[in-house]
């Protein structure tokens, strides 16, 4: 059962994210990530990650897409240009050699030893918010001290951005 | 009192210094004539005080080692002066040339800027301390130590009117000539801490005297390489050049460095080294050679010069090369009299010579002089008494040690000396001409300054004058010793009078004894001359009769009512060697075509094609050229268009993952 | 405490993760507009969070001590953080610079250049 829904949300991932990149129209664009990530957040889920599955819903597909979105309806952005236009070797060039790490990436991942991997020991008792937030404030407080900088940081800077007529 | 030895050549030192910050200050000449003359008048009192005492000794070899200089492995060198006879006798004339000069250049230098008479007086201060570190050194190191050092203050004093470019080149010349010597010194130095392990003269002579047999060839190599050197330092063929160009520093300057003292130098240190060179025929025979063909060469180019300067210094050249003749045929002691025979009358012609050009205001040229007898009688009797002295005429000092170094090349010749008896007799005829030439031209020059009437301008004629007593002294002093020095060395075997001859008995522990060879000994001619008293007399006649018809053939050319006259015809009858004789055979010419331009070929190859076209251009250029090209080309990827670069990024992640694999 | 298997193998999910992000990177290439290479950028950035997800799980299978598991998803947290930071920022130039030009059409901003 836990497989099928496995391969049932990769299949959306995949699908959706071939939609994100060929579609032209940007608000679709948008919504078909949102459906990815929300496959993403099932994948998380069925790892036993329920944290991170929540948090990829909310801040991920509720937060920054959405900003996203609002973005692309406030510039009004038309139907987006074919595929590769404009600089059409260049792009053959550039699929290829993704192609080519993405064939490194899948072999790579052929190569490794398969295993099955286990969900972190209490999560399907008390979930991982405890521990991941436990751990946040005690071994990488640090890390976790620096991203608020980022973050007022980032603030600072869009509204800086925000508010200047550029030069 | 043997303990202030260091105080000899520190004393010179020390005004040297002194002299250099009074320059600095520009003080006043009265104040840097009382440092520059002091301090070499307070070396001489401290050299002749420690002589007095050395004197009253058993004349041993006193060395006094004060520091160690090179420790290097076995090899030990060490900062010592040594007093032994000969070094004695070197610093005894030495410093009393050198304080009389010292004397004399106060009157004639007086003309100078504060800040000059200063820098004059700190180089020659600082040429004593070079020469008496030279004489007192007990090892080749420091001995080679004081050759630099009167190199350097040969080159500064030779160049001190340096603003005239020709002054500034005689100086380069000198210099660089004298490092061609200085190599072959060098190599000497290395090839007898090879075959010794030691410098020190106490350790390497008597190691060679003791074993003449194994060190045989060894002893030919360094006692040519010293010969090098000595060829170089005292303007031996074929380092000669350099002299006659050294005119050009302040008379002074030539009496004491460029007659009397440093080109001595390799004299000495070939007396010094005599048990070496005793070790080599070869090496004998070569310097005999080279001496003896200098004597005559140097003598026929005297004859025509017009410079009274020059006249002096062909004079030296040819003087300095009876001394190596006297080296070569084994007359160690010979040698260093006429070295301090030399000194004194050399060094009075040098100084009478700067006492005429003085009164002529700087006028060199023979040609416009004439008649100064009566203006300057001082001078003239003293340029008289040493120009009979270099002529060698009897009981005058010169004809002491000339005869003596003639007799011995006779005796050399006669014993069949090293089995090259026919060679030594060919170098006798050869000297004895050159002492006929050196009493013709010596008097030809004396009688065209200061006999006949002046022919240079109105102008000079009225200031004519004697020269002041600062410069008159020395000159006074010099003439008398350049009549008297020679009774230190009178000839005893002739008066049988045996221990007459003074410095032969002073000078006698230098030559050490080698040991016996095979039963019979390592050297022929040495001791006794090995000649008759008849014929000892015989020779003293024919150097005698060869002075006297020198002397009367320049008086049939220069003196009384045809004078100049005979010389003129003689120059249109042989226009060829006259002109040869003038230019000095051409041999500055004959350098520059086969030294000079081709070194200067191939320093402009490596200035043009290695330093400007390899280095700079190919090299330097190249690789700037080279960053820019790749640059230029480089700069085409940063196109500005951000896929351009989202590309490359992705384009290294694939390397760097294929890399990774 | 034993660690409760899940019957996905973990090579599964990092072929996923391979896939989405050569996607992502086809995206990157191929488009002109700055959103839509900036979307692109998003899904390349999950595809990596998925790959921390992958090791995480396996991990947590091997070490039965809980950290091995627990970094991997405090790393994904910390993407997500940083990826809202760039969101933010990178939005906001998109909006300065349709301001400027009236277009955010990558091909016409060439000044990032010699």
């Amino acid at each position: 059962m836990v497989t099928w829904v496995f391969l049932a949300a990769a299949a959306v991932a995949v699908v959706f994210a071939c939609l994100a990149v060929v579609v032209r129209n940007p608000i679709l664009n948008v919504l078909s990530l949102v459906i990815v990530f929300f496959a993403m957040a099932a994948i998380f889920a069925l790892l036993g990650m329920d944290f991170l599955a929540a948090i990829q819903v909310i801040v991920y597909s509720g937060a920054i897409l959405v900003l996203f979105l609002f973005v692309v309806m406030l510039l009004n952005i038309p139907r987006l240009g074919r595929l590769g236009s404009g600089r059409p070797f260049q792009a053959l060039l550039g699929s290829l050699l993704a192609a080519f790490l993405g064939g490194l990436l899948l072999a790579a991942a052929a190569l490794l030893p398969a295993g099955l991997g286990a969900v972190l020991p209490g999560a399907a008792a008390g979930g991982t918010a405890v521990p991941i937030g436990r751990a946040l404030i005690s071994s990488h407080l640090f890390v976790f001290e620096f991203i608020t900088l980022l973050l007022a940081a980032a603030i600072v800077g869009a509204v800086y951005l925000g508010e200047r007529e550029l030069q | 009192m043997l303990d202030a030895l260091w105080l000899i050549p520190a004393l010179c030192l020390a005004g040297a210094c002194a002299n250099l910050v009074l320059g600095t200050l520009r003080a006043p000449k009265a104040i840097v004539a009382v440092v520059g003359v002091g301090s070499v008048g307070a070396a001489t009192a401290v050299a002749w005080a420690t002589l007095w005492a050395y004197a009253g000794q058993p004349l041993a070899v006193v060395v006094r080692p004060y520091f160690t200089w090179i420790s290097a492995g076995d090899i030990t060198v060490n900062a010592s002066l040594q007093l032994d006879p000969l070094s004695a006798v070197m610093t005894a004339f030495v410093t009393v040339v050198g304080l009389l000069i010292h004397v004399y250049s106060v009157g004639y230098m007086h003309g100078e800027g504060n800040a000059a008479f200063a820098r004059y007086f700190a180089y020659l201060n600082l040429f004593m301390f070079a020469m008496l570190l030279l004489v007192l050194g007990s090892n080749l190191a420091v001995l080679f130590i004081g050759w630099e050092g009167v190199g350097l203050c040969s080159y500064l004093l030779i160049g001190y009117y340096y603003r005239q470019l020709w002054c500034a080149q005689a100086g380069m010349k000198a210099f660089i000539v004298n490092r061609i010597g200085d190599l072959g010194f060098l190599l000497a130095i290395f090839a007898t801490l090879a075959a010794f392990g030691s410098l020190e003269f106490e350790t390497v002579f008597p190691a060679a005297a003791a074993d003449p047999a194994s060190f045989g060839p060894e002893a030919t190599v360094i006692a040519l390489l010293l010969f090098v050197g000595a060829v170089g330092k005292s303007a031996q063929i074929p380092l000669y050049v350099w002299l006659p160009d050294a005119m050009a520093g302040p008379t002074p300057v030539s009496a004491l460095i460029h007659a009397a003292t440093m080109v001595t130098a390799g004299v000495y240190m070939v007396v010094r080294a005599n048990v070496l060179f005793r070790l080599s025929p070869t090496a004998m025979l070569t310097v005999a050679v080279v001496g003896g063909v200098t004597a005559i060469f140097a003598a026929t180019i005297g004859l025509v010069q017009n410079d009274i300067k020059k006249v002096l210094a062909y004079s030296t050249v040819s003087q300095l090369g009876y001394m190596f003749l006297a080296t070569g045929v084994g007359a160690w002691v010979a040698a260093i009299f006429h070295v301090v025979t030399h000194a004194f009358f050399k060094a009075c012609l040098f100084l009478g010579s700067g006492s005429v050009i003085h009164a002529c205001g700087g006028e060199q040229d023979m040609r416009r002089m004439g008649g100064l007898r009566i203006h300057m009688p001082t001078t003239y009797w003293t340029f008289l008494a040493a120009t009979l002295s270099i002529a060698g005429i009897p009981i005058f000092a010169g004809f002491f040690s000339k005869d003596e170094i003639l007799t011995r090349t006779w005796a050399a010749g006669a014993s069949d000396l090293n089995g090259f008896g026919d060679a030594y007799r060919v170098l006798w005829a050869l000297a004895v001409a050159a002492a006929l030439l050196t009493a013709f031209y010596m008097f030809r020059a004396l009688f065209t300054t200061f006999h006949g009437s002046f022919r240079g301008p109105e102008e000079v004629a009225h200031h004519l004058h004697e020269s002041p007593r600062s410069m008159t002294l020395p000159l006074v002093l010099l003439g008398v010793l350049s009549v008297v020095g020679g009774f230190v060395g009178l000839p005893g075997q002739l008066l049988h009078l045996e221990g007459l001859n003074l410095i032969e008995r002073f000078l006698k522990p230098v030559v050490i004894p080698l040991a016996e060879v095979g039963g019979h000994a390592a050297e022929a001619a040495h001791g006794a001359h090995g000649i008759g008293l008849a014929t000892e007399w015989l020779l003293v006649l024919v150097s005698v009769g060869a002075a006297a018809a020198g002397v009367l053939l320049a008086r049939r050319f220069y003196l009384g009512a045809g004078a100049f006259l005979l010389p003129r015809r003689l120059a249109e009858r042989l226009p060829l060697l006259h002109r040869m004789l003038l230019n000095k055979y051409w041999v500055d010419e004959l350098y520059a075509l086969l030294v000079i331009r081709p070194l200067r070929a191939a320093a402009g190859f490596c200035w043009r094609v290695v330093d400007e076209l390899a280095i700079d251009t190919l090299l330097v250029n190249g690789t700037a050229f080279g960053v820019e090209l790749g640059a230029d080309l480089a700069r085409y990827t940063t196109t500005g268009n951000i896929r351009n670069y989202a590309l490359m990024v992705l384009a290294a992640a694939v390397g760097i993952a294929a890399l990774l694999w | 405490m034993t660690a409760e298997l899940v019957p996905i193998p973990f090579t599964w999910v990092l072929a996923l993760s391979a896939v989405l992000f050569a996607i992502g990177t086809l995206g990157v290439m191929l488009r002109r507009n700055a959103i839509a290479i900036f979307l692109s950028l998003e899904v390349m950035l999950n595809s990596a969070n998925l790959a921390f997800a992958a090791f995480a799980y396996r991990f947590g299978a091997v070490h039965v001590a809980a950290a091995a598991a627990l970094d991997g998803q405090i790393f994904i947290f910390f993407v997500i953080a940083v990826a809202a930071a760039e969101a933010t920022v990178g939005l906001a130039l998109f909006i300065a610079l349709y301001r400027l030009r009236e277009t955010i059409d990558v091909d016409r901003f060439n000044i990032l250049r010699w």
